[in-house]
């Protein structure tokens, strides 16, 4: 298993990934059809859905033109008009709900040796989300709006320039205070500073919304964008035999699951956790929904809880009681990881590699599960973030997932 | 009463801890209360249903999860015992959390981080050690292992890997050893001096050792072997170790060991090795039938004995522990005078496992057969919480009384209520205890013996009688207890207070016979 | 072979009872304590499976 392990991070640590378009789910997902609706986390059917990701499908629903109202879409899901599936299973992932469909712009990342690709859907920015269950109409406006304006306007500098190399951007951004995972500012900010000009070129009549878009209030916008290349270095990790290293961790609001790259395409699953965190005003912890997600991939690749010691001004935004708490939660990861990416660097740690590549054998052994920071969605359909904070993962998915590599390997 | 459980989810703390936490907090809820904070593991919330603590919040909770279990009379009485629990435990790992340079979260972190030659003290439960240990060994560590409940066939596997990589694997069940005048486990403040032991008992050596100290002489190294070592299955693997290193030690140069008779083989190896060291040797074979010199080895049978002969061979002279015996009679006669026709037996109340064979020994020698729950004779056998029958020895370290409590070193007041009750049997003539003070131990051990005896005679004298209690402090004179301000508190409530556990033994026979 | 430990400078390191650690310090002598928690939640067969993997990794580098 050291070998396996040993191989399967080396091919973790080894993409390199670059933002290469931005185009619509259907022309870039193999094999997605106009009614599969892609969703975060492991699989689950439309009734056991949590509020949030049914919301999230009405407004998908309303999207694609399935329903008129969210209740007419509710019927239809019902009636089993379309069918749903793991966002995981497309080589793509989305925050929080996570619903992906026909029509969506995808962010596609690509290793520049392989050429392999992975992808991600869309920050919406603030005030609207369908990632939260939104389903208004400001919601539904500003879905045609990325469709329509922002996406081919992407694709066109993309193209142009030859793609955006990201692993760069990822670790400029770890050195000016961010995550990652719940703090993008810097990276979002290096993606105003380095290609506004080229939007700005490329679209004149489009520039003003775009950059304000990007630029005002949605220090998140980088996100999707790192999740797609972290989806991609945790695909290429996948598929080596025996090894336990997790290739994905994510949450559909009801469970969490893991994958492990010895049993490549198998969820492991125990139930979501409850997100410990600070909520914005008029909310509390009875409006909260269980964690919820695909956005766990950063920490899969070693951002997020794993590299907060490079973020202290994270932690009172996540209501942790100071800053020796994301000290602690980076030293904890060191200890269930494998590596330390030589790319991806703490300053504050003397440059110290994050802690990448968590292996499912040390998190049984040492009982430290992942931490993630998260978001937190309203319990109710129809509403947006209600919160932020950190999330702990029970131990039952990787218990799971060791006890079928044993089996797997004869033990 | 009121039963109320609250789980704190997956939090470890270790056995003892919460032994010793419960016993505190069950000082909170009351006389009737009671009060118990465990691990939730199958055998604990089994333990914990049978002492009927246990509500359905602490059935559902798993073995990483921590259980306070209340029985107080009133809800408030049973949160504010478990505010108590939870000050002390927080203020415990804040305590520890304040010291950060010094915890290591791993075996293997500590390994690293550790400067110099690695001496590691393993207290875990016994069914997780070995693993740890073995860890431990591969890591070129040196390791006291305290735990029981180790597999013999781990034993001898982790005896065998610390062999083969030159390392000391002390114990399971090892209680003491002073490595570079550094106590571990039970251990005492010793001088350094030339005088090296290895032992299979913990106490034993505690007594041997302590009694070297107070009598001038001085300890080069002290080793634990654990009480199975010198076991045919075991075969002595660690004696052998611990004897080779001590000959090839310069600072050494007396060698003592002290154990049970082991099987003939095993003994036979022992005496071949320690008759080439080239060095004086001192051999207790505790209860063993011989007492004789045979080249470079004295063989001895208490430990006291052991302690007087290691002293002269070191050229200590003059130590009055022998002499002390001519006295012993005239004291025996006084006591007598206390005591009414009818009581005539004596009952042997003792912490230390190894101080309680002893007694037992020397009480059999002059008394004839004595009950106990560490006898070989199985028609003296009784078990630990059968009522006593005639003269009675018990070991109180028996897991019989300690299953979910803290040992009787730790927390003597588990004899109290025994205690008590055997003063009041009209037939007891002599309530025979020992008190074990240093590192590890109680830090007022003969207060709380005091206070059960003055409980004890003030029940006697209303039933219009006493009885005699006889006692002596295994410990050294320079132990943080204060040995004269222990004797002293003991000799404050009518105690006799004898210099060694052999002669508090011989004169309790001398009064009942 | 031998790991020599008489009469060495020494660092104590310590598993299990605070108590002990305590002591230890006490005497001024340098002692690290392992901060140890239940192995896989004290799960038999996941502790067992822990074990094979550890002793397949040693044999893989002996081999």
């Amino acid at each position: 298993m050291r070998k396996a392990n040993e191989e399967a991070v080396r091919r973790l640590m080894s993409a390199d990934p670059v933002l290469v378009d931005c185009r619509p789910a259907h022309e870039v997902l193999p094999g997605l059809s106009r009614n599969t609706f892609l969703h975060a986390g492991p699989p689950i059917a439309f009734e056991d859905m949590c509020p949030p990701m049914q919301g999230a499908v009405y407004c998908a629903m309303m999207n694609e033109g399935f329903a008129e109202t969210p209740e007419e879409a509710r019927e239809k899901a019902l009636a089993g008009v379309v069918t749903f599936e793991p966002c995981h299973g497309y080589g793509a992932v989305g925050p929080m709900t996570g619903l992906t469909t026909w029509s969506m712009p995808m962010w596609v990342v690509e290793d520049r040796n392989t050429h392999r690709r992975s992808f991600a859907n869309l920050s919406e920015g603030v005030g609207v989300g369908l990632r939260f269950g939104d389903y208004s109409p400001e919601t539904l406006k500003r879905l045609t709006w990325l469709a329509e304006v922002f996406a081919p306007v992407m694709s066109k500098i993309l193209r142009e320039m030859g793609g955006i190399d990201l692993a760069p951007m990822m670790a400029q951004g770890l050195a000016m205070g961010d995550e990652l995972h719940m703090r993008n500012h810097a990276g979002t900010a290096l993606f105003v500073k380095n290609y506004g000009w080229r939007i700005a070129a490329a679209a004149p009549e489009h520039a003003e919304e775009i950059l304000k878009f990007i630029g005002v209030g949605h220090d998140q916008f980088f996100l999707n964008i790192a999740m797609a290349a972290n989806k991609l270095a945790a695909d290429m990790a996948d598929g080596v035999p025996g090894s336990s290293l997790v290739t994905a961790i994510a949450r559909n609001g009801v469970e969490v699951g893991i994958r492990i790259s010895g049993l490549p395409g198998r969820w492991f699953t125990g139930p979501a956790p409850e997100v410990k965190g600070l909520y914005f005003p008029g909310f509390t912890a009875a409006d909260a929904n269980r964690d919820i997600g695909d956005s766990a991939i950063m920490e899969t690749g070693g951002f997020g809880g794993c590299a907060m010691a490079t973020a202290p001004a994270i932690v009172k935004f996540l209501g942790a009681d100071g800053v020796h708490v994301a000290r602690e939660t980076t030293d904890a990861m060191y200890r269930i990881t494998l590596a330390e990416h030589p790319r991806y660097q703490i300053p504050a740690l003397d440059f110290r590699g994050v802690p990448c590549g968590i292996d499912c054998a040390k998190v049984v052994e040492t009982g430290i599960t992942p931490v993630l920071n998260t978001a937190i969605a309203s319990n109710r359909a129809g509403q947006k973030m209600v919160g932020a904070g950190m999330s702990v993962l029970p131990m039952e998915p990787f218990a799971k997932a060791l006890l079928a590599l044993a089996e797997e390997l004869g033990i | 009463m009121i039963i109320k459980n609250i789980v704190q989810k997956n939090s470890y703390y270790d056995s003892a801890t919460l032994m010793l936490l419960s016993s505190q907090v069950a000082k909170e809820v009351g006389p009737d209360g009671d009060a118990a904070v465990m691990m939730g593991s199958d055998m604990n919330r089994e333990i914990l249903e049978k002492s009927g603590l246990l509500a359905d919040e602490g059935r559902a909770a798993g073995p990483n999860d921590l259980i306070f279990a209340f029985r107080a009379a009133t809800e408030a009485e049973a949160d504010a015992a478990y505010a108590a629990a939870q000050e002390t435990l927080n203020s415990r790992s804040a305590k520890m959390r304040s010291e950060e340079n010094v915890m290591a979260h791993s075996v293997e972190e500590a390994a690293e981080r550790a400067e110099g030659a690695k001496m590691a003290v393993v207290s875990l439960p016994g069914q997780y050690a070995a693993r740890e240990v073995k860890k431990l060994l591969k890591a070129d560590c040196h390791v006291l292992l305290f735990s029981d409940n180790v597999s013999l066939q781990d034993e001898i596997a982790l005896k065998k890997l610390a062999v083969e990589r030159g390392l000391l694997m002390m114990g399971p069940d090892c209680g003491t050893a002073v490595v570079n005048g550094v106590g571990l486990g039970f251990a005492n403040t010793l001088r350094r001096g030339p005088i090296g032991i290895a032992a299979g008992s913990g106490t034993g050596l505690q007594e041997v050792m302590t009694l070297i100290h107070n009598y001038g002489g001085g300890i080069s190294q002290a080793l634990g072997t654990g009480g199975r070592d010198l076991s045919g299955a075991v075969g002595g693997l660690m004696m052998e170790q611990c004897i080779r290193l001590l000959a090839e030690d310069p600072k050494t140069e007396i060698v003592v060991v002290i154990s049970k008779p082991p099987e003939k083989p095993v003994a036979d190896r022992m005496m071949a090795q320690l008759s080439g060291i080239g060095k004086p040797a001192v051999v207790c074979f505790l209860g063993g039938d011989q007492e004789e010199v045979i080249g470079n080895i004295h063989v001895v049978r208490t430990l006291e004995d052991t302690a007087c002969e290691a002293l002269a061979l070191a050229g200590v002279a003059g130590n009055p522990l022998k002499a002390a015996y001519e006295s012993l009679p005239d004291i025996a006669e006084t006591c007598r005078a206390k005591l009414t026709d009818g009581q005539k037996y004596v009952r042997g109340l003792f912490c230390g496992g190894t101080l309680a064979y002893e007694a037992m020994l020397i009480l059999s020698d002059k008394l004839g057969g004595i009950h106990s729950n560490i006898s070989h004779d199985p028609d003296l056998l009784i078990a630990g919480t059968d009522a006593s029958v005639a003269h009675t020895v018990l070991d109180l370290g028996d897991d019989a009384f300690t299953v979910g409590r803290p040992h009787p070193m730790i927390e003597p007041a588990l004899r109290a209520e025994r205690l008590v009750q055997e003063a009041l049997d009209p037939e007891t003539a002599v309530v025979l205890i020992d008190v074990e003070t240093g590192y590890g131990s109680h830090e007022d051990p003969a207060g709380v013996a005091a206070e059960e005896i003055a409980e004890a005679r003030k029940k006697l004298a209303e039933a219009g009688r006493d009885v005699v209690f006889v006692c002596s402090v295994c410990g050294s004179v320079d132990d943080f207890q204060g040995y004269a301000a222990q004797e002293d508190k003991l000799r404050s409530v009518g105690a006799v207070v004898l210099e060694s556990n052999a002669q508090a033994s011989t004169l309790a026979a001398l009064i009942a016979r | 072979m031998e790991k020599k430990l008489f009469d060495e400078p020494m660092t104590v390191i310590n598993l299990g009872l605070p108590g002990f650690f305590d002591s230890v310090k006490g005497q001024g002598a340098p002692c690290i304590h392992v901060d140890w928690k239940l192995p896989a939640g004290g799960d038999v067969r996941l502790l067992e499976i822990l074990d094979r993997l550890h002793e397949m990794e040693e044999a893989e580098q002996n081999a």
